[in-house]
C-alpha cells in the first residue's frame, strides 16, 4: 500500500492503523506524524554522487565502436569482444559494455545523459591527487581544503553546524555512506556532510543498537556513550523518522556493495529528508593486472564492478519511481581518471586522463555530450585521452541546471565560469527555481525594474536573432501570462510588464530564444 | 543540612544571584541520559581483580600512558617517552615529586577592556592589590581562572594539577559566592601549596580560610546565633562523610558548629582572626560515635585551639581516612567501589595514610605502584572531564598558542578554553555547590553525568573544529591541529596499519574495534585497498614537503583525525 493511499483512510472510530505494529493514534502529535507531513511535502532536487574509486576503464565502459579496430591493436587482451557490445537506441558509433545491460536499458529508455571525454588540463595520475582534484574542484596545479560541494552547501547553510537542525533545515544537509569522511563535502569550517560509517552502522542506528563492546568496566561506558552519541547526533530521530515510514522498498541486488548503499539513499529520500547531497562509492577500479577474462574478455573485475554498478544503478532509480519521486533525483558518476588507451603485459590497465561521466535521471537529456575518442593505431604507452570537456563544467551545469543556483554563485563555488553542458533537460529546469540555460544567458535577460513593482516593469534582453519567447510563471510553475512571442533582431531589446491580472506574489519570468533560456524572480505587490 | 537542599541555601545566602547550575539543561529533563545511564552500579562485567600489591608486569607504553592519562589532563608523546624510559618506581617518584606549588601569580590581561582602578599594570599581578571595584573584581576572578587553566595545559610531567583540582572539587568553594577574587586566589594557592601534603594541616588551614569561613558563613557563626553549615560540611564532606554510613549524629553537628564559633574574617588584610567574645566557651559533647568525646570549653585566644581539636578527632576515625582514599578511587581509577576493592584496596589504601600520619604522598605512591592501578580491566573505563576533553586535545595533538601573543591574548585564548569546559559541564573555580561535581559522587551514575544530550554534541564539535577549522575567541584566533606535526611522531607514519594504532593509543580509552581501524584505512586509503598509496603519498611528503604533497596527505589525515575524535572511545581514558 502505497503511503499517501493509507494516510488517506479515515480513522473509523475503533479502527487501529498499524505503523511498524503500532497504532497510529499513539502518535497523534508525534515526531513521526510530522515526518509524515513532511515526507509529502518534501519537493527539492537531489544529487547522489556515485564515486568509482581507482580510475575506472572508460573505452571499456562507453565504448568508441568506430575506433575499435584501432583499439583491438592497442588492447587486445583486455578489450571486450566488438560482438559482445550494448548498442545504444539512436546511437551509430557508441556502445557500452556487455555487463551494463541495465544502464542501456536506461539509457534507451531516456534515463541516461554520457558526457565524453571528461577530465582536466595537465592530468594527475597519482589516486591521491587525482581524486583530490576531481574532489575540491581544483585546477592540477592548485590545493583547495575544501570540496566543491561543501563549498555549495557553504552557501545553502551559512554558519552550519551552528543553528542546525532548524525548522527551515530539519535534516542533514548532505548525507555520506562509507569511506569515511570525503573530502567532497568539506565546508569552509566543517564536513558538511553527515557520515554513515557503513551500511552495517546505518541500521544499527535504524535499530537503535551500538557495536559491540568488550565485558569490561570501559566496555560499560564505551556502550553507554555510543548510545548518548546515537540518540543526541541532530539527526538520528529524523533519519530513524524517514526510514521507519518507507519499509515498501523495491527489489536489490544482493552482493553489490553500491546497491546497499543505494537502497538506504532511496529509503531517506523516500522518508522525506530535504537533503540534497548524497555520496556513495564502489572501490575497486584500480585494474592494473587481470582485469578481464573470459572468451571476449566480457567477465573479470572490471564487467563485475560495471554489473553491480548497473544493477544498482538501475534498482535505485526503479524503487525511486515506484514511490514516485524519481523526478526529483539525479545520480552522477566520477572517478579520478580514466585508463591508458594501450593495455599493459598483466591483462589491466594502467592509469589514463579523460574518461567518459554517466548522469542518471529523468531529468537528464538522454543523448551522448561529445565525440567517441580518436584512437591512433600508433598509440604509445604514454599517450592518453585528451580531455573534450572539464570536469568542472559537469559540476556547473548541475550546479546551475540542476540545482538552479545563479552564475554569480556557481562561479563562487568553482571559482571560474565554466561552460554549461546540455545534461539535462531543457524543461528540468521548471520555472520553480531561478536558472540560467546557457553561459552566455548572463546577461540574455535583464532583471526587471523596479523590483518589486505594483503597475509596471520594464525588462531588457538581449536576442541572438529568431523567436523570442517571455512568459511569466507562478511559483509552482503554472505559467499564468506569455508576454511576448515573436522575432528580433539580433541586440538589446526591451519590454514592458503590465501587473493587471496578476495577484500580488513572487513571480519568475522566463525568456528563450532558440536554445538558450533565462528565468528571473520578480515581485509584484499592492 | 543535606545535598538536595544545598541550592536553595545559596540562593538565600547569594539573594538568588551568580548561583551556579541555574542554565535551562536540566538532566532530570534529559530523556535520553535518563534512559542509558545506569540506574543501579554496574555489575556482571570482568572486573579488576588484582590488589594493592606492587604491580611487577611490563612497563610499556600502554602502561606509562595509562598512568599519564590519569594523573595529567593529556597524555604527551614526549612524556611517554620520559616515563618509558624510568622504571616504575622512578616514573611514579617523579610524577608525584615534580611539583609546581608556587607558581607566578595570575596578571591584569584586562587592561584594555577595563582599566584597572587601582593602579595594576596590564601584564602585572593584581593578586596584592586593593579590591578596586566590582568590573575589576569579576574580570580578576576571569583572569585567575585562565590562569589555572594556563597551568593545567602546560603542565609537564606533575600529579600537581590533577591534584589540586582534586582538592578542589574536595574543599570544593565557588569563586561567584566568595565573591573577591583576591580571597579566590589565596584559598586556590593556599590548597596548591598543600596538594601533595599532608590531608590534616589541609583540613586546618580550610576550616580557618578566610574563602571557607565566607562560603560556609562560618564567620557568622557565633556563641549566640550557632550557625551549623560548617560543622555540618565538616564531617559530613571533607572528613568522616557519608562514606559506610557512619553513625554521627546530629547533636554531633550541633557540638562541631559550637567548637567552631568564633572565626572571623578581616576583610582589609584579607586574613582571619579568632574573635574570642563570640566564642562558645560550654564543653562540647559528642556521640559515642566519637567514644562520647568531650572537647572542654576554653575561654580567651585557647578557645581557638578546640578548632584542631575537633579535626584531630575526626581525623581519628578510620572512615575519613577511607573516606579519602574512596576519593582518590574514584578520582584516579573508577567510581565502583565493590565491598573486594573496598577490602582489598581502599582499607589498605586508608590504612597507609593513616600510618603516615595523613601524608598523602605515600597514598599515592601505593596506589600508582599497584598491580590494581595497571590491571587491564582498570584500563579505559574514566571517562574525561570537560577539562580533560578540552585541554587533552590541546595537550595531546600538541596545539600552541602563536608565539606572538600577548598577555591579553594568551588570557583570552585561555579564557575561550575554561568558557568552553563550562559550556559542556564544567565551570573551573564554581563547582555546582559545596559537594564538588556531582560525577565524582552522584550514585549510581558517576562519571556518566559528563556525557549527556547538551554536553556530548558540544565535545564533538569542539574536535570537530580543532581538526578542520580552528578552535579560538575568532576568526583571526583560531588554534588548528597541526595534523602533519602529531602524525610525524609516529616513526613509522608510512605504514597505514602502524600510524592508525600508533594515533589510536593516544586518541582512544579503548583500542579501535576491526571495523573501526578498517574504516579510519579506508579514510588514509581514499577507499582502495593498496597500502601503499599511503606510503608513497606519505613518503613523497617527507621527502618532498611541496604544497601538493602536503595536501595529499594532509586531507586524509584531517579526515582521520576528524573521524577517530567522533568515536565514543575518544571520550575514555
Amino acid at each position: 500500500m502505497k503511503r499517501r493511499n493509507f494516510l488517506k483512510i479515515p480513522a473509523f472510530a475503533g479502527l487501529a492503523y498499524m505503523v511498524r505494529g503500532l497504532p497510529i493514534r499513539a502518535y497523534a502529535q508525534s515526531p513521526l506524524l510530522q515526518a509524515i507531513t513532511r515526507q509529502t511535502q518534501a519537493t527539492g532536487r537531489v544529487l547522489v554522487l556515485i564515486q568509482l574509486n581507482g580510475g575506472n576503464d572508460g573505452l571499456n565502459t562507453i565504448v568508441p565502436l568506430d575506433q575499435y579496430s584501432a583499439l583491438s591493436g592497442l588492447r587486445s587482451n583486455v578489450m571486450v569482444s566488438e560482438s559482445k557490445i550494448l548498442s545504444l537506441s539512436g546511437i551509430q558509433n557508441t556502445g557500452m559494455h556487455p555487463a551494463m545491460e541495465d544502464i542501456r536499458n536506461m539509457y534507451n529508455g531516456g534515463l541516461v545523459n554520457i558526457v565524453q571525454g571528461v577530465g582536466y588540463a595537465n592530468p594527475n595520475f597519482s589516486h591521491f591527487r587525482s581524486t583530490d582534484i576531481w574532489t575540491t574542484g581544483s585546477d592540477a596545479d592548485q590545493n583547495l581544503s575544501t570540496g566543491w560541494l561543501g563549498r555549495y552547501l557553504d552557501l545553502e547553510y551559512p554558519g552550519y553546524p551552528t543553528g542546525y537542525p532548524n525548522n527551515d533545515m530539519p535534516d542533514p544537509p548532505a548525507i555520506q555512506i562509507g569511506t569515511g569522511i570525503s573530502n567532497v563535502l568539506q565546508g569552509s569550517a566543517i564536513n558538511m556532510g553527515y557520515a554513515i560509517a557503513n551500511v552495517n552502522s546505518f541500521y544499527d542506528l535504524v535499530n537503535n543498537s551500538v557495536g559491540p563492546a568488550p565485558n569490561t568496566a570501559a566496555g560499560h561506558e564505551l556502550t553507554f556513550i555510543r548510545n548518548i552519541a546515537q540518540q543526541t547526533e541532530g539527526y538520528t530521530s529524523i533519519i530513524q523518522q524517514a526510514t521507519s515510514l518507507n519499509t515498501n522498498q523495491g527489489s536489490y541486488p544482493v552482493n553489490n556493495p553500491l546497491a546497499d548503499q543505494l537502497k538506504i539513499v532511496a529509503q531517506l529520500i523516500a522518508g522525506g529528508l530535504q537533503t540534497s547531497i548524497y555520496v556513495v562509492s564502489l572501490g575497486g577500479f584500480d585494474t592494473h593486472a587481470n582485469q578481464t577474462e573470459g572468451t571476449y574478455n566480457e567477465s573479470g573485475p572490471h564487467a563485475a564492478l560495471l554489473r553491480q554498478l548497473s544493477e544498482a544503478v538501475s534498482a535505485f532509480f526503479t524503487d525511486l519511481q515506484g514511490h514516485g519521486i524519481d523526478q526529483r533525483v539525479t545520480a552522477m558518476t566520477f572517478s579520478e581518471f580514466g585508463r591508458r588507451i594501450k593495455s599493459n603485459q598483466s591483462g589491466g590497465t594502467d592509469h589514463g586522463s579523460a574518461a567518459p561521466l554517466m548522469v542518471f535521471g529523468p531529468n537528464v537529456n538522454p543523448r551522448i555530450i561529445g565525440h567517441n575518442p580518436v584512437i591512433s593505431p600508433d598509440t604509445t604507452v604514454n599517450d592518453n585521452i585528451p580531455m573534450q570537456f572539464d570536469y568542472r563544467s559537469v559540476y556547473a551545469s548541475v550546479l546551475t541546471d540542476w540545482f538552479g543556483i545563479t552564475p554569480q554563485a556557481v562561479n563562487g563555488v568553482l571559482m571560474h565560469d565554466y561552460p554549461i553542458l546540455p545534461i539535462f533537460r531543457e524543461n528540468s529546469a521548471t520555472a520553480v527555481e531561478e536558472i540560467t540555460g546557457s553561459i552566455s544567458a548572463a546577461d540574455m535577460l535583464g532583471q526587471n525594474y523596479p523590483n518589486p513593482f505594483s503597475r509596471t516593469a520594464t525588462v531588457s534582453f538581449t536576442s541572438k536573432g529568431g523567436t523570442v519567447t517571455l512568459q511569466i510563471f507562478d511559483i509552482s510553475g503554472r505559467l499564468v501570462r506569455t508576454v511576448l512571442q515573436k522575432d528580433y533582431i539580433p541586440g538589446r531589446h526591451e519590454v514592458a510588464i503590465d501587473r493587471s491580472g496578476l495577484a500580488a506574489g513572487n513571480y519568475l519570468y522566463r525568456l528563450t530564444n532558440g536554445s538558450d533560456q533565462a528565468t528571473k524572480k520578480m515581485i509584484i505587490i499592492d | 543540612m543535606g545535598h538536595t537542599n544545598r541550592r536553595q541555601f545559596f540562593q538565600q545566602v547569594t539573594g538568588g544571584s551568580s548561583v551556579a547550575d541555574t542554565k535551562a539543561y536540566s538532566i532530570a529533563e534529559d530523556k535520553i541520559f535518563q534512559k542509558y545511564a545506569n540506574k543501579e552500579l554496574p555489575h556482571g562485567y570482568a572486573k579488576a581483580t588484582a590488589s594493592l600489591n606492587p604491580y611487577s608486569g611490563p612497563w610499556t607504553e600502554t602502561q606509562v600512558m595509562h598512568l599519564l592519562r590519569r594523573t595529567t589532563f593529556g597524555v604527551k608523546a614526549q612524556d611517554v617517552a620520559t616515563l618509558k624510559g624510568m622504571t616504575l618506581d622512578q616514573a611514579v617518584y617523579y610524577l608525584i615529586n615534580n611539583t609546581n606549588p608556587n607558581p607566578a601569580p595570575p596578571l591584569n590581561y584586562y587592561q584594555d577592556t577595563y582599566a584597572d582602578p587601582t593602579g595594576v599594570p596590564m601584564g602585572q599581578t593584581w593578586v596584592n592589590a586593593p579590591y578596586g571595584d566590582g568590573s575589576v573584581n569579576s574580570l580578576r576572578r576571569a583572569s585567575l581562572k585562565a590562569w589555572w587553566i594556563g597551568l593545567m595545559l602546560n603542565e609537564g610531567i606533575s600529579i600537581q594539577e590533577k591534584m589540586n583540582f582534586f582538592w578542589h572539587n574536595h574543599f570544593a568553594t565557588q569563586t561567584n559566592v566568595i565573591g573577591d577574587a583576591r580571597m579566590c586566589y589565596n584559598y586556590h594557592a593556599m590548597l596548591r601549596a598543600n596538594s601533595l601534603g599532608n590531608f590534616k594541616t589541609m583540613v586546618k588551614l580550610v576550616t580557618k580560610d578566610p574563602a571557607m569561613l565566607q562560603y560556609l558563613n562560618g564567620y557568622l557563626n557565633n556563641k549566640n546565633a550557632p550557625d551549623e553549615n560548617y560543622g555540618r560540611e565538616l564531617q559530613e564532606l571533607f572528613t568522616v562523610s557519608k562514606y559506610n554510613n557512619p553513625n554521627y549524629t546530629e547533636d554531633d553537628i550541633k557540638a562541631a558548629a559550637k567548637v567552631l564559633t568564633g572565626w572571623k574574617i578581616n576583610t582589609s588584610t584579607l586574613t582571619s582572626y579568632f574573635d574570642p567574645s563570640l566564642h562558645d566557651t560550654s564543653n562540647k559533647q559528642f556521640s559515642s560515635f566519637y567514644g562520647n568525646a568531650v572537647i572542654a570549653g576554653q575561654s580567651g585566644m585557647a578557645g581557638a585551639n578546640e578548632t584542631d581539636q575537633l579535626i584531630d578527632m575526626l581525623l581519628a576515625k578510620f572512615e575519613t581516612a577511607k573516606y579519602i582514599c574512596s576519593k582518590l578511587y574514584r578520582f584516579f581509577v573508577y567510581y565502583n567501589i565493590d565491598a573486594n576493592i573496598d577490602a582489598t584496596v581502599i582499607t589498605p589504601l586508608a590504612q597507609i595514610l593513616v600510618d603516615n600520619n595523613f601524608e598523602i604522598k605515600p597514598v599515592l605512591t601505593a596506589l600508582f605502584k599497584s598491580a590494581h592501578f595497571y590491571d587491564v580491566n582498570n584500563m579505559g573505563c574514566y571517562v574525561r572531564t570537560p577539562l580533560e576533553y578540552i585541554l587533552g586535545t590541546f595537550r595531546t595533538f600538541d596545539m600552541q598558542l602563536p608565539a606572538n601573543y600577548t598577555v591579553a591574548d594568551t588570557y583570552n585564548a585561555w579564557n575561550y578554553l575554561r568558557n568552553y569546559s563550562l559550556n559542556i559541564g564544567l565551570d573551573l573555580g564554581d563547582p555546582p555547590n559545596v559537594a564538588g561535581w556531582p560525577a565524582f559522587y552522584q550514585t549510581p551514575q558517576y562519571y556518566e553525568l559528563w556525557i549527556n544530550s547538551a554536553t556530548l554534541p558540544n565535545r564533538m564539535l569542539f574536535t570537530d573544529k580543532a581538526v578542520n577549522s580552528g578552535v579560538g575567541n575568532g576568526p583571526n584566533m583560531n588554534i588548528k591541529i597541526d595534523v602533519l606535526n602529531f602524525t610525524q611522531q609516529c616513526t613509522n607514519a608510512s605504514d597505514p596499519d602502524a600510524l592508525i594504532d600508533y594515533v589510536c593509543s593516544y586518541l582512544l580509552g579503548v583500542a579501535a574495534s576491526a571495523t573501526e581501524h578498517a574504516s579510519i584505512k579506508s579514510i588514509l586509503l581514499s577507499a582502495q585497498q593498496n597500502n601503499s598509496f599511503w606510503t608513497d603519498a606519505w613518503h613523497d611528503y617527507v621527502n618532498s614537503p611541496n604544497a601538493t604533497n602536503t595536501a595529499i596527505v594532509e586531507t586524509r589525515l584531517r579526515s582521520m583525525y576528524t573521524y577517530i575524535t567522533r568515536l565514543a572511545e575518544h571520550h575514555l581514558c
